[in-house]
């Protein structure tokens, strides 16, 4: 066989990395209620054929609910930390190219939500907007957008002044042109960057904020709520409520960084063409 | 029907010397005109005020007696030394030539540009490969005058040499105006109708 080329090799894994996560994503989806609830005869299993995971102190199996709840962190990873990267962008973008005032104005709101500690104002947003995915998801994606912001806005002052942009400029085209041909072509890789980054944030925000109680409620199958569940039977030996899920968790997160830098591997002009 | 710089000065800062005092310049077109003088002396910053990437603080620059269009394409381009700074990093070549105008099969017969470039990235070519496309794009917008800075300093003799011969057949058969700066007095006998040299600033520019 053909020894394929690097570049194809990227491709592919990229495609299966994609299809990967999809997959997981949709089988939590699909998976019914009846599916994860169990019943007391076959509480505290361990790992077996029929259970992969175990079983939980309710006889839940764990596989399921682990698949279940990867789903609905993916969901709450994915969606936080694209709104967050889509209003860091905004925002970095309006600190460069607009006035004096305007970007003195965002850095000061940069620096007053760096300030306060992310758990405590995800626990007051999530609170105050009645808890749940909703509240969870603004939550996280209102406090995690502030050091992209500022990473941005120091790119995009920096490209203003290239001499290609000013080139550009009088060769007549608009603002606009710049903008969309130019510049954001060259924030793509800090924007994926910063995504792949924030991902596991968000998902472990999720947990903990689920954990304290201000989050998902005990009944739904996320990651957070097993992970805390399963602190209270570690001591009765149950080591597979928790190492399990969390492994499983640390892969998806592994997996999406790869994914990232595949995609970083495919854009970037010094490796495009390897 | 010119280029002109009509007493104008220029410094980078308020508590900066002047770089350019009162300097007047008159660029007919079908004229060549080379700039030599010796570093510091404000040779690129009157090109880059000619070419209208910066703003005189005294003086005008006036194109046939009206000052430069403020948007838009702008009829006076200018071509920088360094092209691997004037060229988007992360855009093939093919969109660097688009940027300028319609992609035509004589015009890159005419600049020396190989069909097998236009798809490959900045980095992947020599710097005498990319000047060529910075010639092509500022040429193709269909300017009337252009401004050199440079272009060939950092090009080996025989590069030059083909650069320099695109560039004046160019100016010649479209009659445009061109302004080259140099350090090289050959190069400016060689090429231009005119000599100018600038005056030493009052002040070296960089006093630490």
């Amino acid at each position: 066989m053909k020894k394929l080329n690097n570049r194809t090799r990227t491709l592919l894994l990229t495609a299966l990395l994609f299809v990967l996560l999809t997959a997981i994503y949709a089988c939590g989806l699909l998976l019914s209620e009846d599916a994860v609830t169990g019943s007391f005869l076959n509480a505290k299993q361990p790992p077996s054929l029929s259970h992969p995971f175990g079983t939980d102190a309710l006889g839940r199996d764990l596989f399921l609910r682990t698949l279940k709840g990867l789903s609905v962190s993916i969901t709450v990873g994915l969606s936080a930390s694209v709104i967050s990267a889509v209003i860091a962008v905004l925002v970095g973008m309006v600190a460069a190219a607009g006035s004096k005032r305007a970007d003195a104005l965002v850095s000061w709101c940069i620096d007053l939500v760096m300030g306060v500690p992310h758990t405590i104002l995800i626990l007051l947003i999530s609170f105050a907007l009645g808890r749940g995915l909703k509240g969870l998801l603004i939550g996280i994606a209102a406090t995690h957008w502030c050091s992209l912001a500022r990473l941005i806005r120091g790119e995009v002052l920096q490209l203003r002044s290239q001499q290609y942009v000013a080139v550009s400029r009088r060769l007549g085209k608009s603002g606009g042109w710049i903008l969309t041909n130019h510049l954001l072509p060259h924030l793509a890789p800090q924007f994926f960057t910063g995504l792949v980054l924030m991902f596991p944030h968000a998902i472990l925000h999720e947990a903990s904020i689920s954990f304290l109680g201000f989050g998902l409620p005990p009944e739904q199958s996320a990651i957070g709520i097993i992970l805390s569940e399963s602190m209270r039977y570690l001591s009765t030996g149950m080591w597979w409520t928790a190492v399990l899920p969390g492994l499983t968790l640390v892969l998806i997160v592994l997996l999406v960084d790869k994914l990232g830098e595949c995609l970083a591997l495919l854009l970037d002009p010094y490796s495009a063409q390897k | 029907m010119a280029l002109e710089a009509k007493n104008v000065s220029f410094r980078y800062h308020r508590r900066q010397p002047w770089i350019l005092e009162n300097q007047s310049i008159r660029l007919e077109r079908g004229e060549r005109l080379a700039i030599l003088s010796p570093s510091g002396y404000g040779k690129t910053t009157l090109a880059l005020l000619l070419a209208g990437y910066l703003k005189p603080e005294t003086g005008q620059i006036l194109l046939e007696g009206k000052p430069l269009p403020k948007s838009g394409l702008c009829p006076v381009q200018l071509i920088y030394q360094h092209p691997e700074k004037a060229i988007n990093p992360r855009w093939r070549l093919k969109r660097v030539l688009e940027e300028s105008g319609e992609l035509r099969e004589d015009v890159l017969e005419a600049f020396g540009i190989e069909r097998a470039w236009l798809d490959r990235f900045p980095r992947e070519l020599s710097g005498g490969e990319l000047q060529r496309f910075c010639v092509a794009r500022a040429l193709m917008s269909g300017a009337d005058y252009l401004i050199c800075d440079e272009i060939s300093a950092m090009l080996d003799v025989i590069t030059q040499a083909q650069i320099w011969k695109i560039v004046l057949e160019e100016a010649k058969r479209r009659n445009m105006g061109l302004i080259a700066i140099t350090h090289n007095r050959h190069l400016a006998e060689r090429i231009a109708t005119r000599i100018l040299s600038l005056t030493k600033p009052p002040l070296p520019p960089t006093s630490f």
